[in-house]
């Protein structure tokens, strides 16, 4: 998408076709721009298209697409800004509209690994600088002026020499007939005048009026309601089911067993189900379809182990799927074996050596429970299969992946799949894995009608696609000077080792061993804001504190002088973390909480961690009164590179902090022959108001890098600015999350 | 099935529905009023809730039978053209996130604000303790009530 000559024309008809598409509920752009610039400007007679992302209205009114889905990232407001800043538009006449799943005009319409920004970067840019040349080859030719001598400013185009100014709208219908332009010139930094300023949520006023934006809100002419029965256990599946109390209540249309997912289907990384044979309930309204729901009795049986075959990102690879019903001391048992013989992933100097040589050496354990992401948009999705045809609308993370599976299982061809981003209800990674709109079109089809599938919370919180169980110890060892002279984990999970071998403080220490193990387990997970990273910066910020007392040294202290090591004379040569940022963020955490001078009555700890290629420091001020924990502060340091949209930023790094302390204290999903231990929010406890900190304030390191993903990178870090913390006010170490249990044990 | 007449935003709406139909899905299937949200069905989230003459309430536990004969406000009517105290602040503080649970924040917290239009910081965590933010803006509700509490 870095090449201009790629942003077409091509499929406008397909987008166009797409927003006519007679929904009752509007998810047409007016649900997506702010009304009270319409009002202003009106609506234009026609609009003209400039490229994939633009269209510009004859009045001036301007409409700019954004390509990812949006679950709260502020991507849908971000990403048209940019394009907006190269086209030089005036931000107040811009409409946003959400684009469908467009692999013509659009490349990577994701949600996932803080990317969008980073990789959308350059194309939306360019997206934007080619529609402003447009603009000014037009303007060139009905003013009869070198091109060269016209300017923009906010949505104008100027010949000074003549006295000459006009609209965008004024040249749009021209514009759109012109050739495209090649290797147009990008601004410089320093000409941004909309990134680095704060913009409001494009979408605020549509959230806070109640209007139709989520998937869960669809509805169309027709269509049912319906939803679905799972095993109630992992490694069990459907042996029969009796419906003779459900299948005459009012409204219900059918009950059926079907599968989604075929068992010779290779699935990708994303395609990851935990049950495929399911009883579909279909009725006119949801109430209806929840009471028959409950009259239907079904009857499972255990599965028979077997192996999937799954293709990771162009890698074949198998995922085993045992036999058994798995319960917390099971999985312990197989865990603790697996540990006993992990794999080396990395192993600088002689670390053998070093613990031998070691005037002191610390060694911890941690572990941390399987979560649920919890999306409180429980999961959702329209569907309607019409013969060879598919419509469907909801929200997903990965549109494109989604649709491979779904052609394959529908036995109908990607292009006669219409997908509708919907906004998403939270995502957290969950939506990345999106076997319901599999399951909706499965139903669609069956039914010969359009539906939608709603899972009620107790199915999505035993449905399985959890954040791994994990499992980690990690070795220090300390010479008679307090030097770290060897460092060495193992670090595993059933079923993901979450090991990143090359991360802080590899390259720091001469003498450096990462093993990693893991455990087949029947039970699944996936992606869970900031993967693996959100357990591996939990417990390695925790035992470097600890590290750093046994060394006696203040812990920014000691981080700093490993970080200097690796960056004057690193150990290996792929360190995935650039030395001098990550020192960046640790300066600036210290000199905006003041360390060192911890106010009265107040605890803390600090912690930082890279990922996502980002970079993010943390000091955590609190109290504990009686097991209570009042945190009254938390500062935030980040350097994810330029900031686009400061204040959303801030945004989403106060939510991570929010999210993480939450997910550190109270996040936890155990399992009892199979069966999940708890199934909705009066058993699964998240963070509430009352819990979160007072205050949380957060600082951006000032850059003119390229920007970087910001969804993750502030989450991992505070599970151990946290512990380190609770440390300082009770003098215990918190080695298993959540640490709930030991605060008030 | 029985026939129901419901004042919904200021206006009689007939419903025919079974009588044990929580309002949360009386409004959401049959009214087209989709504001109001499912989170967990057991009311324990708050993002289902309404206000049932003027007190804060989860839709999701109502029976529309217990709804009869009441004035009840959804999101949708809270004002006019969006512009509630409440709302205002919201969008000056722009809080929301994935945006999910906010109708249900901004209903308890209109509700608060109508018993209590100077609510303590205890006390406005308190009214809002019932609702859960999964993306963590709870700050900035907190910001958003004391605004709008100023407003008021």
């Amino acid at each position: 998408m870095s090449n201009p000559n790629k942003l077409n024309r091509r499929s406008f008809l397909k987008v166009s076709a797409l927003a006519g598409g007679g929904l009752i509920l509007s998810f047409n752009w007016l649900a997506g721009c702010k009304p009270e610039e319409i009002e202003e400007l009106g609506l234009p007679k026609e609009w003209f298209r400039l490229n994939g992302y633009i269209k510009i209205g004859e009045n001036g009114l301007i409409t700019i697409m954004s390509p990812n889905p949006e679950g709260g990232q502020n991507v849908k407001t971000s990403m048209p800004l940019i394009v907006a800043e190269e086209l030089d538009a005036d931000w107040k006449n811009v409409v946003v509209e959400q684009a469908p799943l467009d692999t013509d005009n659009f490349t990577r319409q994701f949600i996932g690994g803080s990317q969008a920004i980073r990789i959308g970067w350059i194309p939306l840019r360019t997206a934007g600088a080619t529609a402003r040349q447009l603009l000014i080859n037009a303007a060139s030719q009905e003013w009869n002026a070198p091109a060269a001598e016209i300017t923009t400013e906010s949505g104008y185009l100027i010949h000074q020499a003549n006295n000459k100014r006009a609209h965008f709208g004024e040249m749009a219908s021209l514009a759109a007939t012109l050739p495209l332009p090649e290797n147009v010139e990008l601004k410089d930094i320093s000409e941004f005048k909309l990134i680095g300023k704060s913009h409001k949520n494009v979408e605020t006023k549509n959230i806070i009026t109640g209007k139709p934006l989520f998937g869960i809100d669809y509805k169309k002419p027709g269509m049912l309601i319906a939803m679905i029965i799972h095993p109630p256990a992992h490694g069990m599946k459907l042996k029969s089911f009796d419906d003779s109390a459900a299948k005459n209540l009012p409204g219900i249309k059918g009950i059926f067993e079907f599968k989604s997912l075929q068992d010779d289907y290779p699935r990708t990384f994303f395609d990851t189900v935990s049950f495929t044979d399911l009883i579909a309930i279909v009725g006119d309204s949801t109430w209806q379809v929840l009471q028959a729901k409950k009259a239907i009795s079904a009857e499972w049986e255990p599965i028979q182990g077997y192996e999937e075959k799954r293709d990771r990102f162009g890698a074949p690879e198998i995922r085993i799927v045992p036999t058994g019903l798995e319960s917390e001391e099971s999985q312990r048992l197989k865990m603790e074996a697996a540990a006993e013989s992990p794999r080396t992933f990395r192993k600088d100097g002689n670390p053998e050596q070093a613990f031998q040589n070691a005037a002191q050496v610390i060694e911890r354990t941690y572990e941390a429970p399987f979560l649920s992401h919890n999306c409180m948009e429980p999961m959702n999705f329209f569907a309607h299969v019409e013969g060879d045809r598919v419509n469907c609308a909801g929200p997903l993370q990965k549109p494109e992946l989604t649709e491979q599976a779904l052609s394959q299982r529908l036995g109908i061809p990607v292009e006669n799949i219409e997908i509708e981003m919907t906004r998403l209800g939270g995502g957290y990674g969950r939506r990345s894995y999106a076997h319901w709109l599999v399951e909706a079109a499965v139903i669609s089809q069956k039914m010969n009608a359009p539906i939608k599938l709603i899972y009620t919370r107790e199915d999505d919180m035993s449905g399985g696609i959890y954040r791994s169980r994990y499992h980690a110890t990690y070795r220090a060892a300390l010479d008679e000077n307090n030097q770290l002279i060897g460092f060495h984990l193992i670090a595993g999970g059933l079923p993901e080792n979450p090991l990143y071998p090359d991360r802080f403080p590899a390259g720091a220490v001469d003498n450096y061993w990462a093993e990693g193990w893991e455990v087949p387990s029947n039970l699944t997970t996936g992606s869970f804001r900031a993967p693996r990273s959100n357990f591996m910066a939990a417990v390695e910020q925790s035992f470097l504190d600890e590290v750093a007392e046994a060394a006696g040294k203040d812990p920014i202290d000691f981080r700093m002088q490993l970080l200097e090591k690796a960056k004057a004379n690193p150990v290996g040569d792929r360190n995935d973390y650039d030395p001098e940022r990550y020192a960046g963020v640790l300066e600036l955490v210290k000199s905006k909480s003041n360390w060192g001078q911890t106010p009265a009555g107040i605890s803390r700890g600090v912690s930082a961690y890279f990922c996502h290629n980002s970079y993010a420091a943390q000091v955590v001020d609190l109290k504990v009164e009686n097991g209570e924990v009042q945190i009254d502060k938390v500062f935030n340091a980040i350097d994810c590179g330029l900031v686009v949209n400061p204040d959303a930023a801030k945004n989403l790094c106060e939510g991570a902090v929010v999210d993480g302390i939450g997910t550190a204290l109270f996040g936890e999903l155990k399992f009892n022959q199979g069966m999940p231990d708890r199934m909705n929010f009066d058993r699964y406890r998240m963070i509430r108001m009352k819990e979160a900190p007072k205050e949380i304030e957060t600082h951006f390191v000032e850059s003119q890098i390229d920007p970087t993903g910001l969804g993750e990178p502030a989450y991992p870090p505070v599970f151990a600015a946290l512990a380190n913390a609770l440390y300082q006010a009770t003098g215990k170490r918190f080695y298993k999350q959540p640490f709930i249990h030991e605060l008030i044990g | 099935m029985a026939q129901f007449n419901l004042n919904v935003n200021g206006k009689t709406q007939q419903v025919d529905v079974d009588p044990s139909t929580p309002l949360l899905w009386v409004l959401r299937d049959h009214l087209d009023l989709v504001g109001t949200k499912f989170g967990c069905g057991i009311a324990q989230c708050g993002a289902c809730t309404i206000h049932l003459n003027g007190t804060a309430v989860r839709s999701c536990q109502l029976p529309v039978s217990a709804a009869e004969g009441a004035q009840i406000t959804t999101i949708e009517g809270l004002s006019e053209n969006g512009d509630h105290p409440v709302q205002q602040a919201w969008m000056e503080h722009d809080v929301p996130q994935c945006g999910y649970c906010q109708a249900g924040q901004i209903m308890t917290a209109a509700a608060l604000l109508q018993q209590n239009p100077n609510p303590s910081d205890e006390e406005i965590e308190n009214a809002m303790n019932g609702n859960i933010c999964r993306c963590g803006t709870y700050l900035r509700i907190k910001a958003a009530v004391k605004t709008a509490s100023q407003k008021l």
